[in-house]
């Protein structure tokens, strides 16, 4: 999937962070919170901008777990893989999921884009535990049939994310 | 030992500090080998690699490049701790690292080889876990091996701080980690230019020259081939101790002699080239102030790695850029031409000290008759590596005078191999003043020295002209953002490697001295030349009338064009 480039959004989001280098990682988050990813077709722009270079640029893109430079689907669901959530069973959720989307470790996107299942290290509420978000919302003490039936009404369109 | 506010303690020895700005520096100066893959003095503090580690009074473990060099600290370089610490870096370095020296480029003058033999490493306790070798052969220029990688970032610090290229950072992150292009794309689709600045610092065999001799050995057997050379001028003043040669000192006689030895036919100068491009760039230069200054300042274009910068970043320059070819260009199309109707099939090498000349070799601009009037460019490294190859033992060898029909260059011609050479050659040439003492005033202007950025103001006529010399690509950015800002040059001289062409990237390893040496030993050779100014050579000025009669333009001039980023 290819984006067409959209000057004028890319340079109101430089604007808001100010086009210096020290901005980059900003600039980053407010590209992928308007796309969901990092598409490259900006990247040329950005680092002509912030007078550094694409490699640079990348170089950030590619230390931060957090980008991505994989268009991402509609609904974004991160299984907290931490400690505390691991000790309560968070990887049966996430291989139910991944079974029923048919994804794997390696495969984290569904094919018509509209799920993207990954593991997030901690997402800082352990006394939820196990815990997963849907974009930016959370989902506590979760297990997988819980998760099945969320799966369900996120296809159904029954909440929102 | 007066002053005690600037005294510290290393390795129990009372030492001076004298401004230097780490630790590193100064244990250095006390002849104290500290090992390093990750610090250069022209490049900023890394600090990654952890092999200059000192303790201190406290007995805490600093690394001494990125410590800065406090009166009354005491400090020690060898301690039982630090060997161990040292040789269990190196360990896993080498863990990681294809161990095949044997087949490696680098064998021989790879850092990692040589700290593993100092610390005497000789067993590696935990398992290879090297990869299979992961090549970028896309550029002609350099090759890139990931395998090899230390992950030092000195290329990277290179390309980006000296160069302001930015070809290259690191991607990923652990043990994920790489050196890599922008979307991994290959070195050939990047911003590089070929400068090859990042080989010459890499401590290992990860970033190589590409080497292109083997050809050259195939055109010498070949009895239907006749094989010409062209030898540029920083290739004679840096041979250097792998043939026994002193820094500076200018071999180029013995070159000649042992080119033919090998089988070259006609062994030329490519000063003898850049006399033609002295004549054509004032030319233009003059041309261009006498018609009301268009397109000025007007940029050198003697230099291929800016030319490429030039075409990928600054487009909007190219019509400031002088439309002369290269002196290797120049002197090549007129070889060329000499050649052309002759049933001998025709092979001219080129020896520079550039990497970027292989891909200026290339360039479908530089083509006549469907050729490009050169075959091959190697790189003085090359040329030590066919001399070793072929067993003739440089210094029992005695020197020989270049070829006609071309065998005459000036020195204005030769101190083009250093920053500042192009500009002096130009000015002997459009000074009214034809004196000896005129060319001495010349040299005492401000064009000679290795400073990054220099600027010299010259009478002419009625009026001044304002020049400028830049080496090092970041250095012809920051010129470049002066302009852009309204300062004004009427002449720009720019080169790629810092310090111009002695240092170019394909001249094997030197020290900083060694590299100011070579510098010194092209103006020495210019002082010996009989002329010393383009337009005396004679044979050149005769060109025009013969080889170059209605042709000067096909020849010797030609146009770039943007090359999007």
């Amino acid at each position: 999937m290819s984006h067409k480039f959209d000057s004028y959004t890319i340079d109101e989001i430089i604007d808001e962070f100010g086009a210096q280098p020290s901005s980059v990682i900003a600039i980053l988050q407010g590209v992928q919170e308007k796309h969901r990813y990092l598409p490259k077709e900006y990247f040329p722009h950005i680092a002509k901008r912030l007078g550094v270079s694409e490699a640079s640029l990348y170089s950030v893109a590619t230390f931060y777990e957090n980008f991505s430079l994989e268009p991402k689907g509609k609904y974004v669901l991160k299984v907290c893989d931490g400690t505390a959530c691991h000790v309560r069973k968070s990887i049966p959720i996430l291989d139910r999921l991944r079974s029923e989307l048919n994804l794997s470790e390696e495969k984290c996107t569904t094919d018509d884009l509209s799920f993207t299942l990954e593991t997030v290290s901690c997402l800082g509420a352990c006394g939820l535990a196990p815990v997963l978000t849907v974009n930016d919302k959370v989902y506590p003490a979760m297990t997988p049939d819980k998760a099945s039936e969320l799966l369900k009404q996120l296809k159904e369109g029954l909440v929102d994310a | 030992m007066e002053n005690r506010n600037n005294i510290m303690i290393i390795d129990g020895m009372p030492v001076e500090i004298n401004g230097e700005k780490n630790l590193l520096e100064l244990i250095r100066k006390v002849n104290i080998k500290m090992p390093t893959f990750c610090y250069h003095s022209e490049l900023s503090i890394y600090g990654a690699c952890r092999m200059c580690v000192v303790e201190n009074e406290w007995d805490e473990i600093e690394a001494a490049c990125s410590t800065v060099p406090r009166a009354g600290m005491e400090i020690r370089t060898n301690t039982e701790r630090l060997r161990k610490y040292r040789k269990n870096i190196l360990e896993l370095l080498l863990a990681h690292h294809c161990r095949d020296c044997t087949t490696c480029r680098n064998n021989g003058k790879c850092k990692l080889q040589d700290l593993a033999m100092r610390f005497g490493i000789d067993d590696v306790r935990f398992p290879n876990t090297a990869a299979e070798p992961d090549i970028d052969d896309s550029s002609v220029c350099i090759t890139k091996d990931a395998n090899k990688c230390i992950l030092c970032g000195d290329c990277v610090r290179m390309c980006n701080e000296v160069q302001n290229v930015g070809a290259i950072d690191f991607a990923h992150r652990g043990s994920k980690m790489t050196i890599s292009c922008a979307f991994e794309r290959p070195i050939a689709e990047s911003p590089c230019v070929g400068c090859g600045q990042c080989a010459a610092v890499c401590p290992t065999g990860a970033i190589i020259v590409k080497y292109d001799f083997h050809k050259i050995w195939e055109a010498l057997d070949d009895k239907n081939t006749k094989v010409t050379a062209q030898i540029a001028p920083a290739v004679r003043v840096a041979l250097g101790k792998e043939l026994g040669v002193a820094p500076g000192e200018n071999a180029m006689g013995k070159i000649v002699a042992v080119l033919h030895r090998m089988g070259f036919d006609e062994v030329y100068d490519t000063s003898t080239g850049a006399d033609l491009t002295v004549l054509e760039e004032s030319n233009e230069f003059l041309k261009r102030l006498g018609e009301g200054g268009h397109d000025i300042p007007l940029f050198s274009s003697c230099c291929p790695a800016w030319i490429q910068f030039c075409e990928k970043k600054y487009p909007e320059l190219l019509p400031h850029v002088s439309t002369c070819r290269s002196p290797m260009q120049m002197f090549a199309s007129v070889i060329h031409e000499q050649h052309k109707t002759s049933s001998r099939r025709h092979y001219h090498v080129a020896i520079m000290p550039c990497t970027a000349k292989k891909f200026e070799a290339v360039r479908p601009e530089f083509a006549l008759d469907d050729k490009d009037p050169v075959d091959a460019v190697i790189t003085t490294q090359e040329l030590i590596q066919m001399i070793k190859e072929s067993g003739i033992i440089f210094s029992e060898i005695e020197p020989e005078a270049v070829d006609m029909p071309f065998g005459s260059a000036t020195g204005a011609g030769m101190i083009f191999g250093v920053t500042g050479g192009v500009t002096e050659a130009v000015l002997r040439r459009v000074s009214s003043d034809k004196s000896k003492t005129a060319l001495a005033a010349i040299t005492y202007q401000g064009v000679r020295g290795l400073e990054g950025i220099k600027e010299a103001v010259i009478p002419y006529g009625d009026e001044t002209l304002r020049i400028a010399m830049v080496s090092g690509l970041g250095n012809a950015s920051a010129l470049i953002d002066r302009i852009k800002e309204g300062e004004h040059y009427d002449f720009v001289e720019v080169m790629a490697c810092p310090g111009g062409c002695i240092n170019g990237a394909g001249q094997p390893f030197a020290s900083a001295d060694a590299k100011e040496q070579r510098g010194d030993g092209l103006y020495a050779a210019d002082k010996m030349c009989s002329t010393r100014r383009s337009e005396e050579n004679m044979l050149v000025m005769d060109m025009y009338s013969g080889v170059l009669k209605n042709r000067v333009h096909d020849l010797l001039h030609t146009h770039y064009t943007a090359r999007g980023e």
